[in-house]
């Protein structure tokens, strides 16, 4: 039995996105314990519901996070519409699909980046984020902002993509959809990459289940769940199977989100064909009245948000469990017993959004 | 209506056994979550299997609330229950990691049970106007 | 076993300008419909003053007795609600980012 030192990690780390502090307990280079700490980046949103009214509440649910923020607002005003039975137009709701996975393609090529990264890899950090970057134009050109959208709100959306933006998105991503098979091929095929990542961080089914993980850290897993099945906004009239892989190591949660990345463009062009003409809001009157839970897929997972309101125009409770909160114990149990060298990898296989974790 | 979410109302007492018999059924646990009530706390513990989604909801007082952990059966409870300690100063017994009140630093103890100012906009200081 | 992937990727680029834009030597390229700047017509506006009602984070100051208003640059977080709810339709967000500022003051019009 050696000595053992504990090495704290972060809260600023090259490799982090944003601040968490990790106490590793090292025993000559071999990681025996994990000790989580989360709190710096707290701003406590949820206690705001009883400042801003529920319209208002929107752009503060929006900046949650700035990775995810799309799908923050859009869970937030699916909740409030579920309570208030409020029925959106089927072109919101198109449009809600299309620029989720939008969300989803910038968020996993940013993840790409940074794993890549995380490995020394610099060069290929660099052309995922540039290719991120054309993507980066076709959300900023459809709904007015790179990061946070602002394009949901209560009732539906707030602008329209026009015919021509549509036909123009389409041919931005067929270019798009031949960069990343340049990336994808190298992430997936090289051997330096799966040095690094092949059995390393392995979590089975079983213990997936019970640690409560979720997204492509459950996928990875071979667990099929995916809360795209429950067929919100657009998705029960697109085709659409959860991607799972079943060795449970960082190389198959790589292989679930880059074989994302193809899955979401295809979504997008189903999406686009079948899109009706239309209204795109309608108008909302009234305060909410009841609770619900909306739960959505972010790109990092289920996020589930608990909405109650009683009659006014500012809620008595809202909550949101993002998917990050909930694979912080597969984190720590994935930490126990690997490297000191891949505390950087394993950190980021469950893609980390820290400011979601602590709202 | 995007899915059918059941309540269910249980006793502090039975909410160990109840939460073994999902555990055994396969459910993964979702969240835990306390809601303020006024002068009481609303406390959810959801449970999901292939979408299907279930809640144990009970109430608890707001000062002096105390439920028992789920963290042997779950272990990735005790995240939630360091929260809601942290927040809500509810007292867990028997959390697998407790964090003995240092999980969120907060300048407060327990924010989320405080009176705070009243609802309406306060004031803010403006800059000069030039 | 597959060595050194990066190859196709590093052929590629050899040949390709950087798609890095020399800014500030270059100009940014704007995207029309972008959300940047607030910008007013106030021979337009009326000082209904609901702008200022709406805005998320107070960043607008209506004064309806001497007819003049002001906006705090830097609370403006170009959300577009002011847009949204202008009965004159007044107001636009211009597609650039506005001029940095070292001073927390109001502007007014």
């Amino acid at each position: 039995m050696g000595t053992r030192t504990i090495i704290p990690f972060g809260p600023q780390h090259p490799v982090l996105p944003e601040p968490i502090h990790i106490d590793l307990v090292v025993e000559d280079e071999k990681v025996v314990e994990a000790v989580p700490s989360i709190g710096f980046i707290h701003r406590g949103l949820e206690k705001l519901v009883e400042k801003k009214d529920y319209v208002e509440f929107v752009y503060i649910a929006e900046r949650i996070c700035g990775i995810c923020s799309f799908i923050h607002g859009q869970t937030y005003c699916q909740g409030i519409e579920e309570i208030m039975k409020i029925e959106i137009p089927t072109r919101a709701k198109y449009l809600r699909t299309i620029w989720g996975e939008l969300s989803r393609i910038h968020s996993h090529l940013l993840w790409a980046g940074l794993i890549a990264d995380a490995f020394g890899f610099e060069s290929l950090f660099m052309h995922s984020w540039r290719v991120r970057e054309q993507v980066l134009d076709i959300i900023e050109a459809t709904t007015g902002g790179r990061v946070i959208f602002g394009s949901c709100r209560v009732g539906g959306a707030r602008r329209d993509i026009s015919a021509d933006q549509m036909i123009w998105l389409l041919k931005q991503l067929d270019v798009i959809e031949k960069e990343m098979r340049l990336i994808v091929d190298i992430f997936l095929n090289d051997n330096s990459v799966k040095h690094r990542l092949c059995g390393v961080g392995v979590i089975s089914k079983e213990e997936a289940i019970s640690l409560g993980a979720v997204g492509p850290t459950l996928r990875g897993s071979g667990v099929a769940d995916d809360m795209r099945l429950l067929k919100y906004a657009a998705f029960g009239e697109l085709d659409f199977a959860p991607i799972t892989r079943t060795e449970g190591d960082s190389y198959s949660r790589c292989a679930v989100r880059c074989a994302e990345l193809f899955q979401s463009v295809d979504l997008i062009r189903q999406a686009a064909a079948k899109i009706p003409a239309g209204e795109i809001a309608v108008k909302v009157t009234g305060n909410p009245n009841g609770e619900f839970f909306s739960r959505v897929e972010q790109p990092r997972g289920e996020v589930v948000y608990y909405i109650k309101g009683n009659g006014t125009k500012n809620l008595t409770r809202f909550r949101a469990r993002t998917p990050t909160f909930a694979n912080v114990p597969p984190l720590v149990k994935m930490l126990a017993g690997c490297e000191l060298a891949d505390v950087p990898v394993l950190v980021l296989t469950i893609d980390p959004c820290i400011s979601c974790t602590e709202r | 209506m995007i899915e059918e979410q059941t309540i269910i109302a249980v006793m502090p007492e039975t909410l160990v056994a109840e939460t073994r018999k999902m555990r055994d059924q396969g459910y993964r646990l979702v969240q835990i979550c306390v809601t303020r009530l006024g002068e009481e706390l609303q406390l959810d513990y959801s449970f999901d299997l292939n979408r299907n989604f279930v809640n144990f909801r009970f109430l608890q007082p707001k000062n002096g609330a105390r439920v028992p952990s789920v963290s042997s059966l779950y272990w990735c409870a005790f995240t939630y229950e360091n929260e809601i300690s942290d927040l809500f100063g509810v007292q867990v017994d028997g959390n697998a990691l407790d964090f003995k009140g240092t999980f969120y630093k907060t300048a407060i103890k327990h924010p989320f049970i405080q009176d705070t100012a009243p609802t309406s906009v306060p004031a803010q200081a403006k800059p000069e106007v030039k | 076993m597959a060595f050194f992937q990066m190859k196709k990727m590093i052929l590629a680029w050899t040949f390709r300008t950087p798609v890095t834009t020399k800014y500030p030597f270059e100009p940014r390229k704007i995207c029309p419909g972008s959300r940047g700047r607030l910008d007013v017509k106030i021979t337009d506006c009326i000082f209904c003053t609901l702008c200022d009602k709406r805005c998320p984070t107070q960043a607008l100051d209506v004064d309806k007795v001497n007819k003049k208003w002001h906006i705090d640059r830097l609370r403006c977080i170009s959300c577009g609600y002011c847009v949204e709810v202008c009965p004159k339709k007044c107001l636009h967000l211009t597609g650039d980012h506005g001029i940095p500022t070292v001073t927390k003051e109001m502007e007014t019009f």
